[in-house]
């Protein structure tokens, strides 16, 4: 009853801001350089909690200096659900076309419409006039799903909005630009028809729109099913201990939450155990956790102890790690829970060539589709450590702390790595150099030896010694 | 505030936590990074290796250093220790038993020594058991009631008089700094044994004194008879003047109920509604000492073949544990010292008879200069008995039955341990279909649910038993644990649950209840469920209010849930939160829908609605069943 209503106001909101930017973009000036875009074609994939978007911008310079960068706009309420914007230049041509990563960073513009934010992608070779260039580019966005109704009962299943515009925000001119947003199902219960639209099972095709002026935005939204489990870990800390003796060990905690449309009344277990297909379909059971092959002693637990129902696969290439929590996950329901594992160590640290050794390990979270909102990861170098340094390919926060573990005396260097809003491309590795003596490695069990020699060596001398005053 | 539980401060034996505490620190002192769940869980582990090495010291200062070896390597096995010795049981009893064990050792040393050390320390190990568990009441009730006898058998001595004195005096002023304890400690009646054996020493030594001083046989004989009379007298005002003024607490319910088995099932329903408070049956015995329970008698004939001051003191430790254990299954525990002792005792003296007659009968020659003043006594005694040529292979064969009987009390000890007390309580086992093993990890299914999604403030109505689960595992408030000393309040809860909907939602509302959790095992046969827990749930609630008659639940004297149930129990609480849609359920093949497994019965209510309440979350096999309770309805 409520959601047509809603859509239209809402619609109507979204063009009266969109009005605003258009007045708005007339009245400033023109962009920073003559760039304009010939060609962009935009393909919205919403098939899974996470939002991601492949973008293709044939780019041009109209003007006569040479341009080095070029920007991407976005409107502030995306910005801030951005995970990870990623750009690559296509070299060569057809069969040996290849893709260049570029460098992609936050920037700002001075005159910037409504607060929209800008990000720039540096170019390789300098853009001179009249030349063109072909970008790729992809970007990530977390949160953006927006279940509508807020909460749902057992048997329906989950509705969310999904809202952008059909014409690219961009700085630039664009001369033709085509939009195609992916839904997980057929179900489609409304979107916004900006003509032309087209929609065809679960394809939806915007445009193609000619000459749009620069920061154009027509608002769409799409009220959708999409039953894909809303995994999302609120916060998790990965500490990888280094010893080395031979091994890592990697302890992992987890605070997982279905963000999806909340649960609400009953659970009724009749109906979950006998209709798994219309009951909590947006539910989810298990997860699954890619591991890195060779892992060994992996546990899975919680506050209250082992956590029986999980499988392990172990082949020569990776590790499959099956969890299923204690229930089911209904929307808004949380979940708790420890991974751990043991990893060999030659397969993880190596040594540099300048003498110092680097561990080399992925970032991200080893469960499949899973957003993490913040992340922590420390890794824990051994005890007499110097000079430990981080290398990770975006940006994170980065300190140091101590901790004190099995017969430690001065502590052991942590770094810790911090990054919020981690999606699972994250997944790259990063790197941890540092200065490492092997000689450390003998201070504990030398440490041990003697506290026990001299305890047997009080022991002996005690016996032989007659403290009695009498003699006897 | 609920529960209403006791004062933990004021009313709680710190010696566990203090103890574990205190390991925790150590280690960490010693820099090993040690989580304080890991020393909690392998304190009592620890406390019984602590137990077998004072069972070989008092296995030495009773008999010889053999019979201590033999109750080591006994209590060490001993099932009926290992139930409360386990890894994770972070009982009160994983460390009394070393305490008290510790206690009656140094006790008995201090009495065959006299010297004031061993009786000092002995008060200190009494000062640990207090601190640790109340079952420190035996031993201030054993050790007086030993010193009495030891006066009336003549068996006075100096050496008596210093170790009762010195530990009766500082083992008293250290009790008494427990404060839970604190005064109760002169002042109840489960300690005035121990004072009045005080003071009667005192008197027996006073007149020992006078006896030495007049010298006059005569005179002496006035002399006690007015001594003895105004000792009597003034006592006897004393403790009546005591009694009368309340300054003088009476014995407990509790401690009545020890000394009569049929106490508590007359007074109080809520101790006999306990398992573990139970007495014990025949098959207990037998699982949890196996051999030993033979050996006990045997030992007990060694004992009083070789009376001394230690010897006496096992067998009246022995006896009166025997006896508690028979009253109740848990005090099987206190027992199990006294009874590897003895059993030590008994194997120890027969197996070093039979040896020693195995060996002199290939020396007969040098028979009386090679042994021992008791071995010589005792292997000539079993030589007469039988013939010469019979009697070193009998002795050899009984020496083979010996170790068979031992071999098989380690191969019962095992199997017993693995099967019963290995697996935790609250994770269910079972054999599937084919043989594999099913686990039903249900409850920490449910306390995990209700832990993260449920509001923090939520309070959760269960019956008492799985208070502590829920508090603990849960993190939520519950309305009655295992600790609560209420009894109206686990009356209410009880009659709530067998009360109608409307009442019971009454109820819940005046006691603020957000979640009820009820156990049920009619879809994996687990028997020890909530239906089955009812009647005291009835009984315990009827006890209080008389609105709940237990015959309106009862057809033919029995609870039944199927068709010819009572329809006050097809329509209780309870019944409906067990049974809430369970009719359409088919958990056996070939079987009605709705066929309760833990009975075998089909339900008699298979429609059951709810009004006031909904299921909230039923875990993977129902064995848990969690209902909101529904805010009120608007009134318009």
């Amino acid at each position: 009853m409520e959601s047509p209503l809603f859509a239209i106001r809402s619609a109507l909101i979204f063009s009266v801001f969109a009005l605003i930017i258009s007045s708005t973009s007339a009245l400033s000036a023109s962009s920073p350089q003559e760039l304009q875009i010939v060609n962009a074609e935009r393909r919205i994939d919403l098939t899974s909690h996470i939002v991601r978007v492949f973008l293709t911008l044939k780019v041009e310079n109209t003007g006569t200096s040479p341009a080095s960068e070029i920007l991407l706009a976005f409107p502030p309420t995306q910005v801030e659900h951005l995970a990870l914007a990623k750009a690559a230049v296509a070299v060569g041509k057809r069969k040996k076309k290849s893709y260049t990563p570029l460098t992609v960073k936050s920037s700002e513009l001075p005159d910037a419409p409504n607060g929209a934010k800008f990000f720039s992608v540096s170019l390789l070779n300098q853009l001179n006039a009249g030349e063109t260039v072909t970008l790729e580019i992809l970007y990530m966005l977390t949160h953006l799903l927006e279940p509508f109704p807020e909460e749902i009962s057992q048997s329906e299943s989950q509705l969310v909005y999904f809202r952008d515009s059909a014409i690219i925000l961009s700085p630039y001119h664009i001369k033709e630009q085509t939009t195609f947003i992916k839904t997980p199902s057929t179900k489609v219960e409304s979107y916004t028809v900006v003509e032309p639209t087209n929609r065809a099972s679960t394809d939806l095709k915007y445009g193609q729109y000619n000459d749009r002026a620069p920061y154009s935005y027509s608002p769409i939204i799409i009220h959708f099913e999409n039953n894909h489990p809303f995994a999302v870990v609120e916060e998790l800390l990965r500490e990888v201990e280094i010893s080395h003796w031979g091994s890592i060990q990697i302890t992992e905690h987890y605070k997982l939450v279905h963000a999806g449309a909340r649960h609400k009344g009953v659970f009724s277990r009749v109906e979950y155990q006998s209709r798994p297909s219309i009951s909590g379909v947006s539910s989810f059971k298990h997860l699954l956790a890619r591991l890195p092959p060779r892992v060994h002693s992996v546990y899975y637990r919680d506050g209250i102890g082992n956590i029986s129902t999980s499988h392990l696969r172990i082949d020569s290439k990776k590790s499959e790690l099956e969890i299923e929590p204690r229930y089911p996950l209904f929307g808004g329901w949380k979940s708790t829970f420890v991974i751990g594992y043991g990893l060999p160590l030659q397969d993880f640290v190596f040594e540099a060539p300048d003498g110092s050794r680097y561990l080399n390990f992925s970032f991200g979270c080893p469960i499949l589709e899973t957003v993490v909102d913040k992340l922590t990861i420390k890794v824990v170098l051994p005890e007499g450590s110097k000079d430990p340094n981080a290398v990770v390919p975006f940006a994170v926060d980065q300190h140091m702390e101590t901790k004190y573990s099995y017969l430690d005396v001065v502590g052991r260097p942590v770094v810790v790595l911090e990054k919020n809003n981690v999606v699972p491309d994250h997944n790259t590795p990063f790197q941890v150099y540092y200065k490492f003596h092997p000689v450390f490695m003998l201070a504990e069990p030398l440490m041990l030896i003697t506290a026990f020699f001299l305890l047997f060596g009080t022991c002996v001398a005690y016996l032989h010694i007659d403290l009695s005053i009498q003699k006897s | 505030m609920v529960p209403l539980g006791r004062i933990i401060g004021g009313t709680l034996y710190p010696g566990l936590m203090l103890t574990a505490a205190f390991i925790y620190w150590s280690l960490r002192f010693l820099r090993f990074a040690v989580h304080i769940r890991e020393v909690c869980v392998l304190t009592a582990p620890f406390f019984a290796s602590n137990t077998t090495i004072v069972a070989y010291f008092f296995g030495k200062e009773l008999w010889d250093s053999s019979a201590g070896l033999l109750a080591a390597a006994f209590i060490a096995i001993c099932p009926g220790y290992i139930s409360r010795s386990v890894a994770g049981s972070y009982d009160n009893e994983g460390v009394a038993i070393f305490a008290l064990l510790l206690t009656f050792y140094l006790f008995v040393k201090a009495v065959n020594t006299g010297s004031l050390a061993w009786a000092l320390a002995s008060a200190f190990g009494y000062f640990y058991m207090v601190s640790a568990w109340g079952g420190y009441v035996f031993i201030i009730n054993l050790i007086p009631l030993y010193v009495l006898v030891l006066l009336i058998t003549g068996r006075y001595s100096m050496r008596l008089y210093v170790a009762y004195n010195s530990m009766y005096v500082l083992g008293m002023l250290l009790a008494m700094q427990i404060q839970f304890v604190g005064f109760q400690h002169v002042q109840s009646g489960e300690h005035m044994a121990a004072m009045g054996v005080f003071f009667v020493l005192q008197v027996f030594y006073f007149l020992d004194w006078v006896k030495y001083l007049l010298g006059d046989a005569k005179l002496f004989q006035a002399f006690l008879k007015i001594t003895l009379t105004c000792t009597i007298v003034v006592g006897g005002l004393a403790f009546g003047v005591g009694m009368a003024s309340g300054y003088i607490s009476p014995w407990t319910g509790r401690f009545y109920s020890l000394l009569d088995p049929t106490y508590a099932k007359d007074h109080i329903p809520i101790i006999a509604s306990v398992s573990e408070h139970q007495p014990t049956a025949w098959s207990s015995f037998m699982f949890d000492f196996h051999i030993l329970l033979f050996l006990f008698p045997a030992g007990l004939y060694f004992c009083f073949k070789r009376l001394s001051d230690a010897t006496i003191f096992i067998v009246m430790y022995g006896l009166t544990s025997m006896y508690f254990a028979s009253v109740m299954v848990r005090l099987i525990l206190v027992a199990t010292p006294a009874v590897c002792l003895i059993s030590a005792i008994a194997v120890s003296a027969t197996i070093r008879n039979l040896t020693s007659l195995v060996r002199t009968k290939s020396k007969v020659v040098n028979t009386s200069s090679s042994k021992g003043a008791v071995s010589t006594k005792a292997s000539s005694k079993a030589s007469s008995d039988l013939s010469p040529p019979f009697g070193r292979n009998a002795a050899i064969a009984l020496l083979l039955g010996a170790f068979y009987l031992l071999s098989k009390y380690v191969i019962h000890c095992t199997w017993v341990t693995s099967e019963a007390y290995s697996s935790p309580s609250i994770v269910l086992a079972a054999r599937g279909a084919y043989g594999g093993r099913v686990i039903f990890d249900d409850y920490r299914e449910a306390y995990y649910w209700l832990r993260q999604n449920t509001p923090p403030d939520a309070k959760v109505m269960s019956w008492w038993d799985y208070g502590y689960q829920i508090t603990a595992m849960g993190n939520r408030t519950v309305i009655v644990d295992n600790n609560t000393w209420n009894n109206t309040h686990i009356a209410t809860v009880g009659r709530a649950m067998s009360s109608y909907e409307d009442e019971a939602y009454e109820i819940m509302r005046s006691l603020d209840v957000d979640y009820v959790l009820v156990v049920f095992g009619g879809v994996t046969g687990y028997s020890s469920d909530d239906i089955n827990k009812f009647l005291w749930m009835v009984r315990i609630g009827g006890g209080v209010f008389p609105v709940i008659k237990e015959p309106d639940y009862l057809v033919n004297g029995e609870y039944r849930v199927d068709k010819g149930a009572a329809p006050k129990m097809l329509n209780c609480l309870m019944y409906k939160l067990s049974y809430y849609r369970f009719g359409e359920l088919t958990t056996e093949y070939g079987r009605p829908p709705g066929y309760d497994r833990a009975r075998g019965v089909e339900i008699g209510n298979k429609d059951v609605k709810l009004e006031y309440l909904e299921e909230a979350y039923t875990t993977s096999n129902w064995i848990v069943r969690i209902y909101k309770v529904k805010p009120p309805s608007n009134r318009w």
